[in-house]
């Protein structure tokens, strides 16, 4: 069943730049989708049209249709704000590259967790307590009620992101997206949540809209991608044709770069038992 | 074996009264045999950095340049360790004045130093050794692109040409194909001009190509010291061996 | 602001310049050129605006037009003196707690916060008692007044600064702490800072005519715009040039200071010049 379906997306900037040109893609339900590009290739652009999150002075046009069984079928571009509000964390929802700032810094994390919580279920007292734990828990946090009397800046960096995605998946949404959700964290750090990440979104049967620079962190969790340059979709398809045989030629050096690095490191585990 | 051109011995440091960042660390920096500093966020890595570039001074121990140890009102050694070990930083957009031109941001450790003779000429020969054309030098740092901006900031780090080269995360900051080629350019001044590079990475790909040596810190000990090969290769310890684990790689065809 | 911007750069700078320009164009001409000496109340009272008196008289029957022309002189020096009393002193103060160590900072931070919370009218009363009351008083008092705001915004402006790696770099490199705050420090606080001192300097054009008011400012014959303007107050429905001449003039200066700052940092800024 096709959740999201995206259809000649256009975003122009304030000063008539096209920040993202004719996009187009559908997302089925439980899919997950990588969209691949280099800063200001409109990958973000292209993830805040999909929520009506684009700033003030952006010209948005073409067709973004979220098709969820709840509030059924939604046009995005155009939409009021009031229609998309109610869209926001039940259909979808967003973790960002920065937990420090999608965090704010003055509210305790349990009382954060607790917001969306309170918001969508209804939740209240114990019930809300229990349940902020359990969403702290769910995302391998241990200690979840020290975590949840922390302040953000209390918390080390992965546990932030950690928070993030708890937040996120609060109200169930049938898509996550992720825009570089791991960019700003420790190697180590980044593969524990991208494992989580994973393994939650397989759990739930969610659409993953991952969005990302690194194309070995995307091939890692998506089945599909998108390589985006310029704001143009440049190449899609499986991670398995785009990462073994790119055809554009961006696509190509995309790869190839990663592949060289990866070679210099192969050659230094050379000889290390696997 | 050849004396260290850099060296931190048995040192420690915290911040005011707070819980000491490094404990007990020894380094030392043969020329020629560049340096990898390796860890996760917190570990100290960075504090080592400045350790090493004299922007703090250790609560104990000692950092020795040339076998001597570093002392702000030595001006004769401090001059002359200004001149040998220069750094680049990992943002390239805070490390470039944004008010000065390019010409004047890449000349001021000549400036600094006193090495007016052929300023002009030295930063052109920079700028052109780092891939930059010449009219750059007329230019503000905001018309360059992020992989542009750190070729600037390697030109101004080799313009009164260093033995040594600190580098703070130097490449992460930058898309994948770019980061490629700063990596080239990097491994072309070290062998072209003899250059021992100093980095604080978490990107084992990049301290593999660029490192002959890897330290491994952990809560601001080091707890794995070697060659690259010896030290990637035959991992001993478990931070390092979950290090190699989490490189994302591309699938193999 | 971004109404601002698609203007030519030059526009505002220019429109600025002609605009206080006008100003110190009268305020030079009065020290050649009176129409009537500063204390002559030849002329009959409140006389609207016409001939012999271009623009009339105020309630004593001085000629309003020589009253408004020693004025210009008297607001541009009162201007001008506190911000350089106030910009100077502050840059100094902030740039100090910009640098200092931790407590050090805390004991300026504080000390400027009861500078602030000091009213200017009092300040103005205790430089007076121990000077006089005269235009240099006042002067002093709003500079005072002044340095403490101008401080705290420095220090900011300061901190911001010095957490950039081109301040690393630059200590790297071998550069002394003066150099790096002549070249890196001051360039890049200044865009901020002109475009306060330039609002400053209209604050204190205004809190000269409010301290002449009270007798704290310029002694008579010395017109200030302000003390122009409080007298005229009980007359503005029977002669209303009296309000509105100096009023113009005051709104014409200030809005031509706050202009050309705001030219001479698009201009000079190379970070503004290239949007892209």
């Amino acid at each position: 069943m096709t959740l999201l379906a995206v259809a000649g997306l256009h975003v122009r900037s304030p000063e008539g730049r096209d920040l993202v040109s004719d996009v187009s893609f559908t997302l089925d339900a439980g899919e997950r989708l990588g969209l691949i590009g280099e800063s200001g290739s409109g990958k973000s652009m292209t993830a805040l049209a999909i929520m009506g999150l684009t700033p003030p002075g952006m010209t948005v046009s073409g067709s973004v249709v979220f098709d969820a069984p709840g509030p059924g079928r939604t046009e995005v571009v155009g939409a009021a704000e009031r229609r998309l509000t109610s869209l926001r964390g039940r259909v979808t929802s967003v973790v960002f590259q920065e937990p420090l700032t999608a965090l704010d810094p003055l509210m305790r994390v349990g009382r954060q967790v607790a917001e969306p919580l309170r918001r969508r279920r209804g939740l209240r007292g114990r019930a809300l307590d229990a349940a902020v734990t359990a969403a702290l828990e769910e995302v391998r946090l241990a200690d979840p009620e020290r975590i949840a009397r922390a302040y953000p800046h209390e918390i080390s960096g992965g546990q932030r992101q950690r928070v993030a995605i708890a937040m996120a998946l609060a109200c169930d949404p049938a898509l996550l997206i992720a825009d570089e959700p791991t960019t700003a964290l420790d190697v180590t750090v980044q593969a524990d949540v991208l494992t989580l990440l994973d393994g939650l979104v397989k759990e739930r049967g969610m659409a993953l809209l991952f969005i990302s620079h690194d194309l070995a962190v995307v091939s890692r969790i998506a089945e599909r991608v998108i390589v985006l340059k310029n704001g143009t979709a440049v190449e899609s398809g499986s991670v398995d044709e785009v990462v073994n045989a790119p055809r554009h030629p961006y696509t190509r050096d995309l790869v190839g770069s990663a592949r060289r690095l990866d070679s210099v490191l192969d050659s230094l585990l050379d000889g290390r038992t696997p | 074996m050849t004396r260290p051109v850099l060296e931190v011995r048995s040192a420690g440091f915290a911040y005011g009264r707070s819980a000491p960042v490094l404990t007990d660390v020894s380094v030392s920096v043969t020329p020629g045999r560049s340096l990898a500093l390796v860890g996760e966020s917190g570990a100290g890595k960075t504090t080592l950095l400045r350790l090493l570039l004299g922007l703090v001074r250790p609560t104990s121990g000692r950092v020795l340049f040339e076998g001597k140890d570093l002392a702000p009102r030595d001006r004769a050694l401090m001059r002359d360790f200004r001149r040998s070990v220069q750094t680049v930083f990992q943002d390239p957009y805070s490390s470039l004045d944004p008010r000065q031109r390019v010409g004047r941001i890449v000349s001021e450790p000549l400036r600094s130093l006193g090495l007016r003779e052929d300023m002009t000429a030295r930063v052109a020969a920079a700028l052109d050794a780092v891939g930059l054309p010449e009219d750059a030098a007329s230019r503000y740092p905001q018309e360059f692109s992020g992989g542009q901006r750190q070729r600037i900031a390697i030109a101004r780090a080799i313009v009164c040409e260093p033995r040594v080269l600190l580098a703070d995360e130097p490449v992460s900051a930058l898309d994948v194909s770019t980061r490629v080629r700063v990596v080239d350019l990097l491994h072309e001044l070290r062998e072209t001009r003899a250059l021992t590079v100093v980095m604080v990475s978490h990107d084992l790909a990049v301290v593999a190509a660029l490192c002959h040596e890897v330290a491994v810190l952990e809560r601001g000990r080091i707890v794995e010291r070697g060659d690259a090969a010896q030290v990637l290769g035959a991992p001993r310890h478990a931070y390092t061996r979950r290090l190699i684990d989490s490189v994302p790689r591309l699938p193999r065809p | 602001m971004t109404t601002r911007r698609r203007v030519p750069r030059s526009a505002t700078l220019i429109a600025g310049c002609v605009l206080a320009g006008l100003v110190l164009a009268v305020a030079v001409l009065s020290f050649f050129w009176l129409p009537y000496a500063p204390d002559d109340t030849s002329g009959d009272r409140l006389m609207p605006p016409g001939l012999p008196h271009l623009l009339g008289t105020d309630k004593l029957g001085r000629d309003l037009l020589t009253q408004l022309m020693i004025g210009a002189r008297v607001a541009l020096e009162a201007g001008a003196g506190s911000v350089l009393i106030g910009g100077l002193l502050g840059l100094a103060g902030g740039l100090a707690a910009g640098f200092a160590t931790r407590w050090l900072d805390d004991t300026i931070s504080a000390l400027l916060d009861i500078l602030i919370a000091f009213p200017t009218v009092l300040l103005a009363m205790l430089v007076t008692a121990a000077r006089e009351a005269s235009l240099g008083s006042a002067v002093i008092a709003i500079g005072l007044a002044m340095s403490a705001i101008v401080a705290r915004l420095t220090r900011v402006l300061v901190k911001r600064v010095l957490g950039q790696d081109f301040i690393t770099a630059s200590r790297t490199s071998g550069t002394s702490w003066p150099r790096i705050i002549l070249e890196h420090v001051l360039p890049n606080i200044w865009p901020t800072l002109s475009v306060n001192l330039a609002l400053q300097f209209g604050l204190a054009v205004l809190a000269e005519a409010s301290l002449s008011y009270l007798g704290l400012g310029a002694p008579p014959p010395n017109a200030s715009w302000g003390r122009m303007l409080q007298e005229a107050q009980a007359s503005v429905f029977i002669a209303p040039a009296g309000v509105i001449a100096p009023g113009v003039l005051l709104v014409v200066l200030v809005v031509g200071v706050n202009l050309i700052a705001d030219g001479v940092r698009d201009v000079a800024d190379p970070t503004r010049r290239r949007t892209r």
